[in-house]
């Protein structure tokens, strides 16, 4: 089976006045259809950067300088910027953190999502409200049709973000992007989306990248985990493989950090000091000053590790028990 | 579309600055742009050029017994009786354009800028006073400032200076009541959000004086807005005392300024002379774009939207 | 919406109320009309019968009941120099006025937001940073002289245009107007681009503002990982979105144009309003100067509210509410 996205050693860089900021550092990663891929990292991780890279959509001073992104077989870098613009939206789609900034305030949903409709599809506006109406019935909204009519403004938030998610649905795309979606929202509004997005994932057979800080989202909904850090992608696995047995020392501090997965009344371990400035980037493992692991081989670029699938970029990778 | 794409995580430090240090980046930021620090030199010179004006040019051109009749008209670069070249020509009294034009732009600046420090001052103690007190004074204050604001600066300096008549100081107070509210605006505004933040409630929650609460606390932290504003509002009473004084209300020829020339030279631009109105129009246009271009880059560098 | 209109407009009359009398005090204080209107050498009856017919013996706050009674009844006294009602005078010559406003916020307009939209989209280019360039001289560079300039250029040296005056007039539906003549045309051009380069300079600042704002906007870029063209980004959505405080402006500017209209007419020898009142500044026509003061403190009040309305139907997220 050919992965619906399959990303190999994407790099981005940015143009700073401090100099070049590698924000994205050979990434690779492939997810098949009808699956999810959690993307896991703290802010300035670049998770977020990769996502923008995948769609083309990171412009001055940033630039995607190396790499591949092919969707169902087409690499995306190799497109003109029209090619890779009707891919946007119709083959690959992505969802955002803040629903109340991703829908445009002084239009109304029906007309935002029409625009989306038809820059694909040439209809009339008409049939692309049908169409519209349709996708919002697909993500579990009631009365639609009202919907389409209605401000932004006066949708509640876990509504506005129903219809990005039904924007992003619109043209059945092979690949989803869903950066940090919930995290804006109540935790009860956010646990009935994540059921729908996996039950999305299943019925539509999309390839779901969903972009979090937090481990215990993605522990609950991915099928797959990759876990950056500093641009690099540090481990990666099924789920049951990084959550259940973590090999890299970053993803297994990130674990034990985790409030729900520990036992009470015990004092919480944290990774001690802070994510490193990209900028000022330690030579050889990026993790090492933090690293309770490290040693003087700590200093060289760490090696890929793999084991049954699971790959882990460390010196001193942790044996599974 | 560049703009999208640098509001990406990019991680910045976040360093402790000391005031020394902020005026530094400041300069290393203002001095990005070329042509902001050609402004700054075009400022520097023209002023030192208008305040040494009577030790700089042959010629004191208000003082009637320098003028001769003879030289009137003198199209530029011709030498007159007083032996020397009138680089810029001569008007129909015989004065030397280039002397007028330097004494009349100390006059601008003289009064643009006493006109700005006046109205920055009013407008600062206005704004801080309806910003701290809140309430009635609050809402009486600043109703009178919007309902200024309202109203094109242009109209209330005309209705000023036709009330209290020619001369300098009546047209410095003209432009100060034309233009304060800017400042008192832009000083509400900035204040009356510091107002709301933890540090001023706990400043009064001590038995601080008023006014130590208002100048120590209040007063740095809305400077900022308002030093971009006074650059502007700088340029812009320039700018007004010229206009006023070309439409009859400002200066008199006898006390003269940029305007006031430009004024009588316009009678005659169909006798093809334009030198005299041209030259005094060049100067004033050369200060007042080089004050608002200074005033723009000091925009860019003080807003934090535009720091990376 | 009707109590947010009543509000509104009561707001406006006390507006109007103070600014009618800061202005007639601040008018009062200005010299002795009489000593302007009669020949210095007659007589100390006729001075008096004079003073007495304008009222001017009277204590100020009588003379100010008195205008205000008259002005309710329509009539805003008599000019002194041209001795005919005032009302007829501004209004035979506020056509003039308006229609130069309207050329050239039109051509601000026109110019203007395309140019600051383009500056926008590409803040970085060289037509971007030569727009910019220009509009810094728009704003900066004082409209009286650009417009002895423009004369000096087209009318002495090129002798393409004339030099000012109201060219001739035609009639257009049911009112005369110089720009139903190519003449009127010639005439009306040249002030109107130079009374346009404030706002076009402004314009372009403001458009693009909001053009480089909206584009760092989180739904331009889920707009654009929906696929939209750019083209569609711009007209579509971003459009709309500085549409918004381009209205307001426009709105307020064009009150403020008219009071700008005063240094162009003066240039142009335009036959306005604005020439009407600097006149009447210089020979102390105090009747003209209240009445056109009140006047336009009038018609602000009424444009601010007028762009409100605008404003609260282009705005989904605004409400009217009752006034304040």
């Amino acid at each position: 089976m050919t992965a619906a996205l399959d990303v190999k050693g994407l790099t981005t860089r940015f143009e700073t006045r401090a100099g070049h900021v590698t924000a994205v550092n050979d990434v690779s990663f492939a997810v098949q259809p009808g699956r999810i891929m959690g993307l896991v990292g703290e802010s300035g991780s670049g998770k977020s950067v990769t996502g923008f890279s995948i769609l083309g959509l990171i412009d001055a001073p940033g630039e995607v300088s190396a790499g591949a992104v092919l969707i169902d077989g087409i690499d995306l870098r190799q497109l003109s910027d029209e090619d890779l613009r009707k891919m946007r939206g119709r083959k690959v789609a992505m969802v955002f953190q803040d629903p109340m900034m991703t829908l445009n305030p002084v239009l109304r949903v029906g007309d935002q999502m029409a625009m989306a409709v038809r820059v694909h599809r040439p209809m009339s506006k008409p049939d692309a409200l049908d169409h519209a109406r349709k996708a919002l019935e697909v993500v579990g909204i009631p009365s639609p049709a009202e919907r389409l009519k209605a401000y932004p403004h006066q949708l509640s938030g876990g509504m506005r973000q129903r219809v990005a998610i039904a924007m992003a649905l619109l043209h059945s795309p092979s690949v989803i992007i869903a950066d940090e979606a919930t995290t804006a929202l109540d935790v009860s509004i956010q646990g009935q989306i994540l059921a729908e997005v996996r039950e999305l994932a299943d019925t539509t057979g999309a390839a779901i990248v969903w972009i979090t800080h937090d481990l215990a989202v993605v522990s609950s909904l991915a099928d797959d985990i990759c876990v950056m850090y500093a641009g690099r992608i540090v481990e990666r696995g099924t789920a049951e493989q990084v959550i259940g047995g973590p090999r890299h020392p970053y993803t297994q501090g990130l674990l034990d950090s985790i409030p729900a997965l520990h036992e009470p009344g015990r004092k919480l371990p944290q990774i001690p000091g802070s994510t490193p400035q990209l900028s000022r980037l330690p030579e050889g493992c990026p993790f090492r000053p933090r690293c309770p692991r490290a040693t003087d081989l700590c200093r060289t670029e760490p090696p890929l590790d793999v084991r049954d699938e699971q790959a882990v970029l460390c010196h001193h990778p942790l044996e599974r028990a | 579309m560049a703009r999208i794409g640098n509001v990406l995580a990019v991680p910045s430090a976040a360093p402790v600055e000391t005031r020394g240090m902020r005026l530094r980046n400041f300069w290393s930021d203002y001095r990005r742009s070329w042509l902001a620090i050609g402004a700054l030199a075009v400022i520097l010179v023209l002023l030192v050029a208008s305040f040494g004006a009577p030790w700089l040019v042959p010629q004191d051109p208000y003082d009637l017994a320098q003028l001769d009749w003879l030289d009137a008209f003198l199209p530029p670069g011709t030498t007159g009786s007083g032996g020397y070249v009138h680089l810029l020509g001569t008007d129909n009294a015989g004065r030397d354009m280039l002397s007028a034009i330097l004494y009349g732009l100390r006059t601008s600046f003289l009064i643009g800028i006493s006109a700005g420090a006046l109205a920055l001052t009013l407008g600062i103690s206005i704004g801080l006073t309806a910003a701290y007190f809140g309430g009635r004074i609050e809402a009486l204050l600043m109703r009178v400032v919007d309902l200024q604001l309202s109203m094109p600066a242009i109209l209330l300096a005309l209705v000023m200076a036709a009330v209290l008549g020619q001369g300098v100081p009546q047209i410095i107070l003209a432009l100060v009541v034309a233009q304060y509210a800017y400042f008192a605006r832009t000083t509400h505004g900035a204040a009356s959000v510091e107002r709301r933040k933890d540090y001023i409630e706990a400043a009064r929650s001590t038995p601080l004086p008023t006014r130590r609460i208002l100048f120590k606390h209040l007063l740095p932290n809305v400077l900022p807005p308002l030093i971009v504003v006074a650059t502007v509002q700088v340029a812009s009473a320039i700018s007004l005392e010229a206009t006023l004084s070309f439409l009859g209300v400002g200066l008199p020829l006898t006390e003269p300024s940029l305007g006031s020339l430009i004024s009588n030279g316009f009678k005659y631009i169909h006798a093809g002379r334009s030198w005299l109105s041209i030259y005094p129009g060049v100067f004033l246009m050369i200060t007042v774009v080089a004050i608002n271009l200074v005033g723009d880059q000091v925009r860019t560098v003080i807003d934090p939207r535009n720091s990376r | 919406m009707f109590g947010y209109l009543v509000g509104r407009l009561m707001q406006a009359a006390v507006v109007v109320f103070v600014m009618s009398v800061i202005v007639f005090v601040g008018v009062y204080a200005i010299g002795n009309p009489i000593d302007v209107m009669i020949d210095p050498g007659a007589s100390q009856e006729i001075r008096e019968n004079l003073i007495r017919q304008y009222g001017f013996d009277q204590p100020l706050w009588l003379q100010y009941f008195t205008f205000v009674g008259n002005v309710f009844q329509g009539d805003l006294g008599r000019s002194m120099v041209y001795n005919i009602p005032v009302t007829s005078l501004v209004f035979s010559r506020l056509p003039a006025t308006l229609e130069l406003v309207l050329v050239s916020v039109g051509i601000a307009t026109v110019i203007g937001v395309p140019a600051g939209m383009y500056a926008g989209y590409r803040p970085n280019g060289i037509a971007a940073k030569l727009i910019m360039a220009l509009s810094v001289l728009g704003f900066s560079v004082p409209t009286f002289w650009i417009g002895m300039l423009l004369i000096m250029g087209f009318a002495v040296n090129l002798g393409w245009l004339p030099s000012g005056g109201r060219g001739e007039v035609g009639q257009f539906l049911w009112f005369k107007t110089s720009l139903a003549t190519t003449d009127g045309w010639a005439h009306v051009i040249m002030p109107a681009v130079n009374l346009s380069l404030f706002k076009m300079g402004l314009m372009i600042r403001l458009t693009r503002a909001g053009m480089v704002e909206a584009m760092g906007t989180d739904y331009v870029r889920f707009a654009r990982a929906q696929g939209l063209p750019d083209r569609q980004i711009v007209f579509g959505h971003i459009m709309r979105n500085i549409s918004i405080p381009l209205v307001t402006v426009f709105g307020l500017e064009l009150g403020s144009t008219l009071a700008f209209a005063v240094v162009t007419e003066t240039v142009f020898n335009w036959p306005g309003v604005g020439k009407l009142i600097i006149d009447s500044i210089l020979q102390l026509d105090r009747p003209v100067m209240v009445s056109y003061l009140v006047m336009v403190v009038l018609l602000f009040v009424m444009i601010n509210l007028v762009v409100d309305l605008i404003y609260a139907q282009l705005d989904p997220r605004v409400r009217l509410k009752g006034g304040s």
